[in-house]
């Protein structure tokens, strides 16, 4: 079975036609070559691929690429704008919230919806919030740091 | 080589910070001064490949795409145990959009009898591989061939596969394991009977000593108890794999890998091709914790049906795959018996422990034993047990982690029965000068003395303070090189083999190089992870900091006086009076001679001044004919736990790890690896297990979401000290803390844990239902 949709993805409307068992990870990844977008299980656990779909932070391995048809996809390369880096990307640099980065992508895609509704997290918050990544190798306090550093100058 | 005298700093600062003088060879740098005076190394330096992480714009293995490249899967055993009586890949073939399929079958040279695939040893071992369009045609096309098996009876139980009569998984003497197991140890795997193998009576530092008997008739007190650890897998974030092209000229192979060079060595000598025709290029990779040091048989796979399509081929493992077969930390089951002197002098050490890598060897524990603590005599019987389970790998710390858990249980219980301090007791018997320091000046900002009895705790929820310590040597890999080259529009590149983990080997290059030409490291270009450069470490072991850092900063100083000489002779001068400062070249006696370093570069006689420098021995001479790693890094991990004693539940609330390593290069990245050891320390004390199914031999949460690992909300407060400590060892004198950052933090906690409930849990992962067992609430 396959499908003509249509998705824009970081602004740029782009349509394929699709096998109805492709998933949205698979159509950024492998048809968009958006490779920044991770895979790190199929269980969907760990994270690795959060994307954000119409505004809203979503595990892009957990969802079809034909469910996506007519939505607004942000990845993490479309995250930047105009080479200026979101005060998040900003924050995992200067916090060190990254070692190996495989999971940055997706935890900067996750912090990045969750700030938008909650501008002034405390520490409990940013970590409740995290619960759905994993990160192997960092220990997540620096990850914390990260968005601690984003928060507060996307409030300045 | 001609030799000079340097001075060098020396020892610990604000501890016993001295001088000493060594010989250095002639064509080596200066020696640098303490960190504090330094401008790049030291210092909390941003990474130089974060922007490309937090944008998405790094490549990782997963992320290539060639053109024309097919996609492959694996075909793997669904039984533990037995023989494949045939293979029908006629149906997979049709599947439009294959290219090719491979099916593994057994060297000529095994000299196998009657059947041509290797016997299957566990679930998940690979049979085939299909190489196909896409992901989804591979694995389509993978389900559709049909394979027989003649099974046979396995055993997955550590203690059952002990039994006389237990099903053997080797009939025959097996190979050592090069990639895995306790440090230095060769383990010998035609020794020993049935499953067992062994037993290993030595660690990296010789074979047993002294008399145990004369040494426990000495003693005044006995700790005598087994200690059981479990398996876990490494679980990197990105799996393993490689993407391969092999082209009748090359074979190019990109490879999420722990070691390029190892690799390319690997695939040269498997398909007997000179290694000048195989470049493995890793430019980021995402984990690996031990578990990727070679091209296991994804390696091969990809290159045969690459070969065979004559196409690149991409082949990364999924996560289930990735825990079946691609490595696990080996259990342990070990006995310990100690005995000491009423004033805490040990007087023997004796230990036995049997542990399961599956299929491969490298189960030992004997080194933490054997070193962490002056005793006369001690003896370490280690046995391998095979069972039908996927192979053990290398795993931070390797072997440590494991003798730690019972050594340092031990020294708790002994400080108990001596009513000493668990800390009195270890500076009474630790001959560690840096561990002393991590000792103190760890207690100092963990609040030790706020330290109950054990079980004094009142409440339902108890709190526990707990403390442990470890070692790690400081292996050198000697066959490091790399190659600094300055360009004359003032750039300035690093190149070799070496590769970066994520722990951040790039920066720390960086910095070294841009300290040395008094550049920042911004300016510095770092290119690795490629064998078309100067072979460099493999990143196990915690040696890649000690082995590639004295080279990149002698290549750089090399080329600094390359560069000076030109400028010299222009400024009729000689190259000695000149030096590198804040982008500036400087005559040294009159100050207001100056050019700017990319200036200075303007009028070279070629476009580029190149020098390649190894790795030489240690100043001092500590090279041994084995190799080098002279003297122990040490550390201690202090934490604590509040343990719920209704429902068994376990939180560490607080960790204060002091380390050491040498002279620090970058204090933002140990902090964060030191922060990654203590969660994957936490992670094997309380979540961690592979959970093995004894009636089908499967692996029964080979998964993200029943595989309990922490996320962030399980995570301490974690305080880092790093003790500088200088030993005037090398150009740079700095050290790696990869293993260390491991070691203790899992048997920390099962002391903490004792502190709070007054009884002791042997055995790891501590549950609820360990905990709610030890306090009579539940029975078995
Ligand atoms: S890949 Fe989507 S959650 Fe793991
Ligand atoms: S940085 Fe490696 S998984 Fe998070």
């Amino acid at each position: 079975m396959s499908n003509e949709i249509t998705i824009s993805v970081n602004g740029k409307s782009e349509t394929h036609t699709v096998e109805g068992r492709e998933l949205l990870v698979d159509f950024l990844r492998e048809r968009l070559s958006l490779t920044g977008t991770h895979v790190g299980c199929d269980t969907s656990s760990c994270g690795a691929c959060t994307i954000h779909m119409n505004g809203q932070a979503v595990k892009s391995c957990s969802i079809l690429a034909a469910q996506a048809d007519g939505a607004e996809v942000t990845t993490i390369e479309g995250l930047a704008s105009n080479g200026a880096l979101h005060p998040l990307q900003e924050g995992f640099n200067e916090e060190h919230g990254l070692q190996c980065g495989f999971c940055t992508p997706g935890i900067i895609m996750t912090a990045a919806d969750f700030l938008q509704n909650n501008s002034n997290p405390t520490e409990h918050e940013i970590r409740e919030a995290l619960e759905g990544n994993f990160c192997r190798c960092t220990g997540y306090h620096n990850i914390v740091k990260s968005i601690q550093y984003a928060a507060k100058k996307m409030n300045a | 080589m001609e030799k000079r005298k340097e001075i060098f700093p020396f020892g610990i600062p604000g501890h016993n910070l001295s001088e000493i003088e060594r010989e250095i060879p002639n064509d080596e740098p200066p020696a640098w001064p303490v960190n504090d005076q330094l401008k790049e190394v030291g210092k909390r330096v941003n990474r130089i490949d974060a922007r490309a992480k937090v944008t998405g714009e790094a490549k990782y293995t997963s992320d290539m795409k060639l053109s024309g490249m097919l996609y492959a899967k694996f075909l793997r055993s669904n039984i533990p145990h037995g023989s494949i009586t045939s293979i029908d890949t006629s149906e997979a073939e049709k599947v439009p959009g294959v290219h090719g399929i491979h099916i593994i079958t057994k060297n000529k040279e095994d000299g196998m009898v009657g059947n041509e695939y290797p016997e299957i040893k566990y679930v998940g071992q690979p049979i085939a591989g299909v190489a196909a369009e896409s992901l989804s045609i591979a694995k389509d096309a993978v389900a559709m061939i049909k394979i027989e098996y003649d099974p046979k009876s396995f055993v997955i139980d550590l203690e059952e596969a002990m039994l006389p009569d237990a099903p053997l998984v080797f009939k025959e003497p097996i190979q050592r394991q090069e990639d895995g197991g306790d440090v230095g140890v060769v383990h010998d795997g035609s020794k020993g009977q049935g499953n067992l193998r062994g037993p290993t009576t030595s660690s990296f530092y010789g074979g047993p000593r002294g008399d145990l008997e004369k040494g426990f008739a000495e003693a005044d007190v006995m700790v005598e108890n087994t200690y059981r650890t479990q398996v876990h897998t490494h679980m990197p974030l990105e799996t393993h794999g490689v993407v391969i092209d092999w082209k009748p000229e090359e074979m190019l192979v990109y490879a999420s890998t722990q070691n390029t060079a190892g690799v390319r060595n690997e695939l040269a000598n498997y398909f007997e091709l000179p290694k000048s025709q195989v470049r493995v290029i890793c430019d980021f990779m995402g984990g690996g914790f031990g578990a990727k040091h070679s091209a296991g048989s994804f390696g091969p796979m990809a290159a045969i049906l690459s070969k065979k399509t004559k196409r690149p081929v991409w082949l990364m493992i999924d996560r289930k795959e990735e825990h079946l077969a691609e490595g696990n930390r080996p259990s342990s089951i070990q006995t310990l018996k100690i005995g000491a002197k009423r004033d805490g002098t040990l007087t023997a050490i004796q230990q036995k422990s049997h542990g399961t890598a599956g299929v491969a060897l490298g189960a030992g524990v004997g080194r933490i034993a054997q070193i962490l603590y002056d005793c006369p005599n001690f003896k370490t019987e280690q046995y391998d047990v095979l069972t039908h389970a996927g192979p053990g790998a290398a795993w931070r710390a390797p072997g440590n982690v494991q003798g730690a858990f019972g050594v340092e249980q031990a020294i708790d219980e002994l400080a108990e029965k001596l009513k000493m301090d668990p800390l009195a007791l270890r500076d009474k018997i630790d001959k560690s000068e840096v561990r002393k320091v991590e000792r103190s000046r760890g207690a100092e900002l963990f609040g030790w003395s706020n330290r109950k009895p054990a079980g004094s705790a009142s409440g339902i929820i108890k709190k526990g303070m707990g403390v442990a310590q470890s070692c790690w040597p400081r292996f050198v890999t000697l066959n490091s090189s790399i190659e600094v080259r300055i360009l004359n529009d003032g750039s300035v590149e690093v190149r070799g083999s070496v590769q970066d983990i994520g722990t951040g080997t790039k920066t720390i290059l960086a910095q070294v190089v841009a300290e040395e030409l008094g550049l920042k490291t911004t300016d510095i270009t770092v290119r690795i992870g490629d064998t078309l450069f100067p072979d460099g470490p493999g990143s196990g072991g915690s040696v890649v900091t000690q082995s590639i850092t004295p080279p990149a900063r002698n290549a750089a100083y090399e080329a600094k006086m390359k560069l000076f000489n030109q400028i010299a002779t222009k400024w009729e001068t000689e190259a000695s009076k000149l030096e590198a400062v804040d982008g500036f070249i400087i005559h040294k006696d009159d100050r207001s001679k100056k050019i700017p370093f990319k200036e200075a570069l303007r009028g070279m006689r070629t476009s580029q001044i190149s020098v390649t420098a190894s790795r030489s021995n240690d100043y001092g001479g500590f090279q041994q004919p084995w190799g080098l790693a002279y003297g122990d890094l040490g550390s201690v991990q202090f934490a604590e736990v509040s343990v719920n004693t209704n429902t068994g539940f376990v939180k560490v609330d607080r960790v204060v790890a002091a380390h050491s390593c040498g002279r620090p290069l970058n204090m933002s990245q140990l902090e964060s690896q030191v922060n990654g050891g203590v969660i994957q320390g936490i992670s094997y004390a309380l979540y961690e297990n592979r959970v093995m199914d004894k009636g089908t031999g499967h692996f029964m949460n080979a998964n993200v979401d029943q595989y309990k690992v922490p996320y962030s909300m399980e995570i301490p407060e974690i305080e880092v000290i790093i003790v500088e400590e200088y030993g005037a060892l090398s150009s740079t004198d700095a050290y790696g803390i990869g293993e260390p950052a491991n070691i203790a933090t899992a048997v920390a906690i099962a002391n903490a844990v004792y502190n709070a409930i007054g009884v002791r849990i042997y055995e790891i992962p501590i549950t609820p239902a360990s905990i709610l067992k030890a306090l009579n609430k539940i029975y078995e």
